[in-house]
């Protein structure tokens, strides 16, 4: 071992500079919770702060997906058309009738869920990775073909569950609690945990982010990009159906319009929770503070009376932009 | 070989440019330190040293990129110090880089005059621009369609459209950094042709190579750089390039190239039979056997980089591959891997490693599976393997924690070697292997090489390198546009008969 004691100090830039990208969102996190109390004290409230986190859980938990495919070089764009046909699948397939039994009606149409929500990924991965066509446009196209089937599947309307049984039966998975932690919480962090396990410690995590880094490394390291790619489309497609699983609790119905923009929200969890659009980086952490900024930044505009909520989108919208200026800046450090 | 003369009187034409005392400090590491040098008018000054020696950033300092921490510029005797890169142009100080810059999709014309078109009114002028750039590379001794995409084109022809766009600036000093890493004998001589011309039109020209012979053809001064210190600058007509070799390293490099004896034959490992890499190889044939050393040799684009990736199943391929005795067919990398067979890519940064990565991720990425216990990879067992790695194949650094891009190229070459050897390959293919890397590293290079033949691998290596083909391999094959046209071995070991069968010119009798 040569000069193993030459301190770090003396290299310009190592992998742990890195790490100031990688605090930036929960320090904005925290930031911004104060801002929340200045503006309005109840803001704070566990109350409050539970409902807020409580709905940021769909889009939490795409965005951990969202996290794999971006992290791996690709995109997604039909997420959001992806959570309204799944959902509207799922639930004409309760209202067949099939399972008498309500309680293996509902496993099996979250079983139908999440197939459909892998099935819908593999098509969007297939199509990028066999078909050859940028991600971009490919999942542009499966939005448009996932929206146009839910719009035909509901007639433009909405598709309701009409098992009264069965939507009592479902409906703590939105509205339950364990212990007084909302159930979808729970599921959000569950999901991140296991996101953040496959990511950083097996070995499909460490394919993915070297094929997101360079993928030609990859491929001449014996990796194969177009595999490990598809995958990350699959899992998206599950965070898509387990997102969906808890979705359709709440209200018991969907419509033709239901997880317009999601796409969009997601990917901006995704960005501002500090992952490099390019690929190669990943942080599932980061996304699910993203995702809780986006939400709580909301729920500041309601509770306080300066802003208009009407311009939350635009908000939003600002918001991705300083994400990445501060990304840039700490980088280049 | 020609050699045109030094203008006798070089070392009497005016200073154009001194450096007094440069000294350049990154963070608390000082990667130059007191450094002066003199260029003069009509004189190639070349400046030579390890990687890592401070050449590159004392050519930052001079091209405007950074600015020198103490110490002073001056220009026809009066100080200056530059904003930019644009400020020293301003000056008249113009720098080729080492790496390709042309915009892929554009025409020759539109890459020379990028950024400064000519224009007729509010339209651009694309006539006054074809011809202005036919003209430049004329006055380069070249000929390219001025209309041609950049991308259509060879390495070589882009470096000379590269020079024309440099050279398209007013300028009194041209600095290249390491303009022939990539070129063929045949293109350098060209390129220092080129560069002959421009000291002729009384422009001073500053020259970085690690290629001492080249060197020794070219320059008129030699200024030595070690450890971001200056060793010395000298006439380049008092130092051979054994000379050259010993100033930059600091110790004698008496033997380059590592003993080997005359392998007894032994069994094939790997038999090639009429194998076809379509558009790039036909009908390919040969036999590597157990413990011996291949050299793959021939100009760019004879084809050699894309048989050896066809073979290991990176391109579409067909032909007869026997891997000890049992037929085999690689479809993927995975597969060649498994059954043994690596290949090291001559692109280092783009194939080899994941740069923005750290040292741990780039040595196990290829093996991962030996590292998996239950469902995780095992951290611990990754850091005790770069540990392993950084002792036996001695890659240099200070901290475990750097990432790939931040090592010398000869220390990245031996983190991808180190890489490959983790799967324990039986045959060895190496493209390339000391591209771009200072002399002290490719000793080392060499020495693993011929460790790995030792112990009774096989080793193919591709190179570009004559000499160090001569240097380590027990025999030569030779390509010319995708053919295998010769073998050479033992006393036919020389450049003569390798660039013969080459180039398909019988050099021996031009000369």
């Amino acid at each position: 071992m040569s000069a193993a004691t030459t301190d770090t100090a003396k290299i310009p830039k190592t992998s742990r500079d890195w790490d100031m990208a990688a605090i930036a969102p929960f320090v904005a996190l925290a930031l911004l919770l104060v801002l929340g109390y200045f503006a309005n004290p109840n803001f704070v409230s566990v109350a409050n702060l539970t409902n807020v986190i409580t709905r940021s859980a769909f889009i939490a938990i795409i965005a951990l997906g969202a996290t794999y495919v971006i992290s791996s070089g690709g995109l997604d764009l039909s997420v959001g058309a992806m959570v309204a046909f799944v959902a509207s699948l799922m639930i004409l397939f309760m209202n067949t009738g099939a399972i008498g039994d309500p309680m293996l009606m509902l496993v099996a149409a979250m079983l139908v869920a999440l197939g459909l929500g892998a099935a819908c990924g593999l098509a969007n991965g297939l199509i990028t990775t066999v078909g050859k066509i940028e991600p971009f446009i490919a999942t542009l196209g499966t939005m448009g073909i996932y929206r146009g089937l839910t719009t035909w599947l509901s007639q433009g309307g909405s598709i309701t569950v009409r098992d009264r049984e069965l939507q009592q039966l479902y409906r703590p998975v939105y509205f339950g609690d364990v212990f007084g932690v909302p159930i979808p919480i729970i599921v959000i962090f569950a999901t991140a945990a296991l996101a953040a396990f496959v990511l950083y410690r097996t070995r499909y995590g460490r394919h993915l982010i070297a094929v997101g880094s360079n993928e030609e490394v990859a491929r001449y390291s014996g990796i194969s990009v177009q595999k490990v790619r598809t995958i990350a489309y699959i899992v998206q497609g599950l965070c898509v159906a387990v997102a969906v699983i808890i979705y359709v609790p709440r209200l018991g119905s969907t419509s033709a319009t239901t997880g317009i923009l999601w796409e969009l929200q997601a990917i901006t969890a995704v960005v501002v929770g500090g992952t490099a659009l390019r690929g190669g980086v990943g942080r599932i952490w980061g996304t699910v503070c993203g995702a809780f900024i986006l939400e709580i930044v909301g729920n500041i505009m309601l509770l306080s009376n300066f802003v208009s909520e009407y311009l939350i989108g635009a908000i939003q919208g600002a918001i991705i932009i300083i994400a990445m200026l501060v990304q840039r800046s700490l980088m280049r450090k | 070989m020609t050699i045109s003369p030094a203008p006798a009187d070089s070392s009497i034409n005016p200073p154009l440019l001194e450096a007094s005392g440069l000294s350049k400090t990154f963070g608390i590491i000082e990667v130059l330190k007191d450094i002066s040098l003199t260029v003069r008018a009509g004189e190639v000054h070349a400046i030579i040293g390890e990687n890592g020696a401070g050449k590159s950033t004392l050519m930052k300092i001079l091209a405007g990129n950074h600015q020198p921490t103490r110490g002073e510029i001056r220009m026809d005797g009066a100080p200056v110090s530059f904003s930019g890169p644009v400020d020293a142009e301003n000056h008249g100080i113009v720098l080729v880089h080492q790496e390709i810059l042309l915009a892929p999709d554009l025409t020759v014309a539109q890459n020379i005059y990028l950024g400064r078109e000519l224009r007729k009114g509010l339209v651009v002028d694309d006539q006054a621009m074809r011809s202005g750039a036919r003209q430049a590379i004329v006055d380069l001794g070249g000929y390219i369609d001025p209309d041609t995409i950049v991308s259509r084109l060879s390495i070589a022809q882009r470096q000379l459209v590269q020079i024309a766009r440099v050279l398209l600036v007013p300028h009194r000093i041209v600095i290249f950094d390491e303009p022939t890493a990539s070129l063929t004998p045949h293109e350098t001589e060209a390129l220092l042709k080129v560069i002959r011309d421009i000291r002729a039109k009384g422009v001073g020209v500053l020259y970085i190579s690690h290629r001492l012979p080249e060197v020794k053809e070219i320059a008129d001064r030699v200024t030595v750089l070690r450890d971001g210190r200056l060793v010395g600058s000298h006439d380049a007509a008092e130092l051979q390039p054994a000379d050259m070799a010993r100033l930059m390293v600091g110790r004698d490099v008496a033997k380059l190239y590592p003993d080997r004896h005359a392998a007894e034959v032994r069994q094939a490992v790997l038999e090639v039979e009429g194998f076809d890499v379509p558009g790039f190889a036909r009908d390919a044939g040969f036999t590597l056997r157990k413990g011996e050393i291949l050299g793959f040799a021939g100009l760019i684009g004879a084809g050699r980089t894309e048989l050896m990736e066809g073979l290991v199943g990176l391109r579409p391929a067909k032909g007869k591959v026997v891997l000890n005795g049992h037929t085999v067919s690689f479809t993927d990398v995975h597969s060649s891997l498994k059954a043994g067979v690596a290949y090291l890519s001559e692109d280092r940064k783009g194939k080899g490693l994941l740069l923005t990565k750290d040292l741990r991720v780039n040595l196990t990425l290829a093996s991962l599976g030996k590292f998996i216990r239950g469902l995780q990879i095992d951290r611990k067992r990754e850091a005790e393997a770069l540990d392993n790695a950084i002792r036996d194949f001695d890659i240099r650094t200070g901290t475990k924690n750097i990432l790939a891009g931040q090592l010398s190229g000869g220390n990245q070459q031996k983190l991808l070697l180190a890489k490959m050897m983790m799967l324990d390959p039986q045959v060895v293919i190496i493209d390339e292997p000391t591209r771009g890397i200072d002399i002290g590293n490719k000793e080392q290079i060499y020495k693993f090489i011929a460790a790995l033949a030792e112990e009774g691998r096989s080793i193919i290596v591709v190179s570009s390198e004559m000499p160090e083909l001569i240097g380590i391999c027990d025999r030569i094959l030779v390509m010319r546009t995708g053919r295998i046209v010769g073998e050479v071995q033992g006393e036919n070991m020389t450049e003569n008969e390798i660039v013969e069968l080459a180039t398909g010119v019988n050099a021996g009798a031009v000369a």
